[in-house]
């Protein structure tokens, strides 16, 4: 990565230029915030079209960089769990719009259902009646604009450690990001409690399925999570969890202050910009209450006596990876702004969706994680970090 | 450096107080053992060390516990945390993140030591630990000996003076005890921490000890001094010390190599007994397992095994020998989970009336193997039958009859709140008489009553809880995962006891362990797994005696002279006299 590794003359390898990505170590790991920035905005591009190419193209984008840049870990695999849900969401908007009808007015009939009779007061409500394809169409894009959106959500979730993400906060905060931290890790002890305790249940001789199964060893699960969350307490405090420095006492009262002030800040300054009448103070309001809140936090770092260990750094790659996503929602907005009909196309007459050049390319940006960010081992067995 | 003044704690409930009067100082940069049977308050004890009896536990603590001069009356255990390192029994319950190197680091961090001076620490202790290669794994993916090790530098890092540990090795494989006691050794000669650590197997700490001290009874003032004096008189000790209380070696030694250089004598005069026979109690060849009615058979036990309403438990002497059906049978097993594959071409049978000890180290599949035999895995390749039948295609209630597991955490087994309703619900699972399981239960643990919790019992009184649930049903294979994990001397050789007489009554036994001892007190046969595969499988004295690693203290003592068990050689010292 560096400059005098590409001098060194060195035959038996092949040399990868400087610019190539890394194989991953803890040291050049990309900070699971600047996963979470890139993914937020393919998701926020997501949000502004429902052009089902370009969805498709964005989809397609995420699942790309995952593919060539998720580890084994656990929270890795969630990846396909998300695909699943948003075809799920697909789904279910399309039924809706089936059953509950839709505004959108349509010549296509695609078939009619016997439609429910309603009294007069749910005048607006529908149910069964003549469904569209105009109508399908619509909460096809709609449905896929949503599912986009969480897939994008999960291609972060699977490529970003959540503890990492949660170590990032900060100092005053730290104590309740590591009790976050420590609940993750309960979830999968249950379910694997779960898991034992069932295979288990075949050594009294009852079967291992069912209800009933998932009943009896109810109990015994969450005593056991019980005790082990006593028992975590116990070593975290054995282990110094919680010691506090001595800070003065003038101090103390300004932390206080500052965080209680600009929390009240940040309540009126939203109920400013949300109110009708108070949008002239609103954003100043919000603005003084989070620098506030934000000294105050930091101030109350001060009482934790508490060091980072190796904490990740935000390097060329990371913002590149942020940038990336950035990108690719800002020339989103922009296109969304030059060129709307493109980036939604008609349903009603309807139209065949084109792919609009420009944004088409401009999504493409997204791809640069999976050639700039380093390259997790292979979970097929990776030599040590060559 | 730990002093106790008068100290008593007694518990919220507790007729008696579980520690009084305990008068205890232990000086800076020593090792000190604590011992006693089960239940004397061997982890209060510690627990009162770190702050965290009474802090934490609750209970009321009299008298004064003051660590390098801090009294823990005023210090909480997070203002001791640079000061005392505290390694409970369980680590899993002990890790607070989630990979090595952040685990190895979060005490530090707590602290407020300097980002280079923790990594610097880190980079130490993962070498010191021999933890480098796993330093990015996530910790639920580590066997259960990694675990302690990364539990154990997870408390080093800070570099505490005071290191307390409950049962840091036992349920380590031989090898990685051996790796965690060196260790300690290390810290304790060249960084001067002391270290106060509780041990039910003395056998392997024993040697590494300055001091002993000796919580004889619950309630009862500790002893202490040095080891060889209170090994003389404690009801707790190791085969080592039992050979020289026989043999009358003075002073007592305690590390094998101690032992031998005053094993001349006894090694002459066991000569002439002609050690390849076994002894009397010693279990006999495989091929011929004792006849099952011979033994006047008038314990319940017994009783219920008669009863047998399947294919009898125990074949005749006749039928036992090769030509008989085997208990449980695996040809060329293989066992994949995921990309690992756990078991490998593993071929193994057991027949009636034969003890077999599983043997390997951390991970090697041992567990899995029992696992296959009672069908809660299924086989990627290959066959098992158990009882004649495929595990894992049989419905649980019919496989209850043929094979009965008692798993490590014999806990897993118990979902009632009262020891009667266990039964109860055993009885009804495995189709006996109402009250047979009950009547087990009073033999391998008598006094206990109907409405104990399960969880209330000690380690031992709920394996002797979940060995009568198993054998309720009756079946002719058991098996035990690890049984004396956590079991004092006492309740080990009670255990001994209750499964030679299952043995002798026709029952195939299959343990997986890491005790040697145990092996070598009850198993006819021992295999040893690595990596999935079998790598040994003779006659107990054969491959233990082969095997440094794998052999008791008597067998290494008298080499080469196969003795196995100081019982053995009693009682041949007794015959020859």
């Amino acid at each position: 990565m560096t400059g005098p590794t590409a001098g060194r003359a060195d035959t038996a390898t092949h040399r990868l230029p400087a610019w190539r990505a890394p194989a991953a170590t803890r040291s050049n790991a990309l900070p699971a915030g600047a996963w979470w920035l890139w993914a937020l905005g393919l998701a926020t591009a997501a949000s502004r079209t429902t052009n089902p190419l370009l969805l498709g193209l964005l989809v397609g984008v995420a699942g790309y960089v995952v593919a060539a840049r998720r580890t084994d870990a656990p929270w890795a695999r969630s990846y396909g769990m998300f695909i699943r849900i948003g075809l799920f969401v697909i789904a279910v908007r399309l039924l809706f719009s089936v059953f509950l009808g839709s505004p959108i007015p349509g010549t296509h009939t695609l078939f009619t259902l016997p439609e429910v009779p309603l009294p007069d007061w749910a005048k607006g409500v529908r149910i069964g009646g003549r469904v569209t394809a105009e109508q399908m169409l619509f909460a096809l894009y709609d449905g896929a604009k949503l599912a986009a959106l969480l897939i994008c959500v999960g291609a972060a979730n699977s490529l970003a450690n959540p503890a990492r993400l949660l170590k990032s906060l900060p100092g005053a905060l730290y104590e309740a990001g590591v009790a976050v931290v420590v609940a993750m890790t309960f979830a999968p002890n249950m379910v694997a409690d779960v898991l034992r305790l069932r295979t288990a249940r075949r050594l009294r001789g009852r079967p291992t399925g069912g209800v009933r199964a998932v009943l009896q060893i109810g109990l015994p699960v969450l005593e056991g999570a019980l005790e082990r969350s006593v028992a975590v307490a116990a070593s975290m405090d054995a282990r110094g969890y919680g010691r506090t420095a001595r800070v003065p006492a003038v101090v103390r009262h300004t932390t206080n202050a500052l965080t209680l002030g600009g929390l009240l800040g940040v309540c009126a300054g939203t109920y400013g910009l949300l109110a009708a009448e108070g949008a002239g103070y609103g954003v100043p309001l919000l603005v003084a209450g989070l620098l506030a809140a934000m000294a105050g936090l930091r101030l109350g770092g001060a009482r934790s006596v508490r060091t980072r260990y190796r904490p990740d750094r935000w390097g060329v790659r990371a913002w590149l990876v942020a940038g990336s996503g950035a990108a690719v929602a800002a020339a989103m907005i922009w296109a969304g702004n030059a060129d709307p009909a493109a980036l939604h196309p008609g349903v009603v007459p309807l139209t065949a969706p084109v792919l609009p050049l420009w944004p088409a390319a401009a999504v493409l940006l997204g791809l640069l994680p999976a050639v700039v960010a380093p390259v997790p081992p292979s979970p097929t067995g990776f030599e040590e970090q060559v | 450096m730990i002093r106790f003044d008068d100290v008593s704690v007694r518990y919220e409930g507790a007729g008696r107080p579980t520690l009084a009067g305990v008068d205890l100082t232990v000086p800076e940069g020593e090792l000190v053992l604590l011992v006693g049977p089960s239940g004397v308050g061997k982890s209060t004890l510690l627990g009162a060390v770190s702050g965290l009896v009474p802090h934490f536990t609750g209970g009321t603590l009299t008298g004064r516990v003051t660590v390098d001069g801090r009294d823990t009356r005023t210090h909480k255990p997070r203002e001791l945390a640079d000061l005392v390192g505290t390694v409970g029994q369980d680590p899993l319950a002990h890790f607070v993140t989630d990979t090595v190197e952040d685990e190895l680091a979060y005490g530090m961090e707590s602290l407020g030591l300097a980002p280079d001076v923790m990594r610097r620490r880190v980079e130490e202790t993962l070498d010191l630990l021999g933890l480098a290669g796993l330093r990015d794994r996530p910790i639920a993916t580590l066997s259960g000996g990694q675990q302690q090790r990364v539990a154990i530098g997870s408390v080093l890092t800070p570099h505490p003076r005071v290191l307390v540990l409950d049962e840091p090795t036992s349920a380590l494989d031989p090898a990685a005890a051996e790796e965690v006691l060196a260790v300690l050794q290390r810290l304790v000669h060249d960084l001067g921490t002391t270290v106060l650590m509780a041990e039910h197997r003395l056998e392997r700490v024993v040697q590494y000890a300055d001091r002993v001290v000796l919580l004889p009874s619950p309630g009862a003032p500790p002893v202490m001094g040095a080891p060889a004096d209170i090994m003389a008189v404690s009801p707790v000790h190791p085969p080592v010390v039992a050979l020289g209380r026989l043999a009358d070696w003075e002073p007592l030694p305690l590390s094998v190599r101690d032992a031998r250089r005053r094993a001349g004598g006894l090694r002459d005069r066991l000569a002439d007994v002609a050690p390849g026979h076994p002894a009397p109690d010693a279990p006999g060849a495989p091929a011929d397992p004792l006849p099952p009615r011979t033994a006047p058979s008038r314990s319940a036990l017994a009783r219920l095994f008669r009863r047998a309403p399947h294919e009898a438990p125990a074949p005749d002497p006749a039928t036992g020998g090769p030509g008989g059906t085997p208990a449980a049978q695996a040809e060329r097993l293989g066992v994949r989970r995921g990309r690992v594959e756990a078991l490998r071409r593993v071929t193994l049978t057991v027949r009636a009336g034969e003890t077999v000890a599983l043997m390997g180290r951390n991970g090697a599949g041992k567990s899995t193997l029992l696992g296959a035999l009672v069908g809660m895995v299924e086989p990627t390749s290959g066959t098992v039958l158990t009882g004649g039948l495929a595990p894992h295609r049989t419905p649980p209630r019919e496989m209850v009859r043929r094979v009965g597991l008692v798993p490590q955490e014999p806990r897993d087994l118990l979902y009632a709140d009262t020891v009667a309703a266990e039964c109860a619900a055993a009885d009804a699972d495995a189709g006996a008489e109402p009250g047979s399981c009950r009547a087990l239960v009073s033999e391998l643990l008598p006094g206990v009553a109907d409405d104990t919790h399960p969880r209330d019992l000690s380690e031992g009184q709920r394996l002797a809880l979940a060995l009568a649930l198993v054998l309720t049903a009756p079946p002719p294979l058991l098996l035990l995962d690890e049984p004396t994990r956590g079991l004092d001397y006492a309740a080990k050789a009670r255990l001994v006891g209750v499964l030679r007489a299952l043995a002798a009554e026709g029952h195939a036994i299959v343990l997986a362990t890491h005790d040697v001892e145990l092996a070598a007190e009850l198993a006819h046969r021992v295999v040893i797994l690595a990596d999935g595969e079998v790598v040994a499988d003779g006659p107990t004295a054969e491959v233990v005696v082969s095997s440094p690693a794998f052999s008791p203290q008597t067998a290494k003592i008298l080499a080469p002279q196969e003795w196995l068990t100081v019982s053995q050689v009693r009682a041949a010292l007794e015959g020859g006299a």
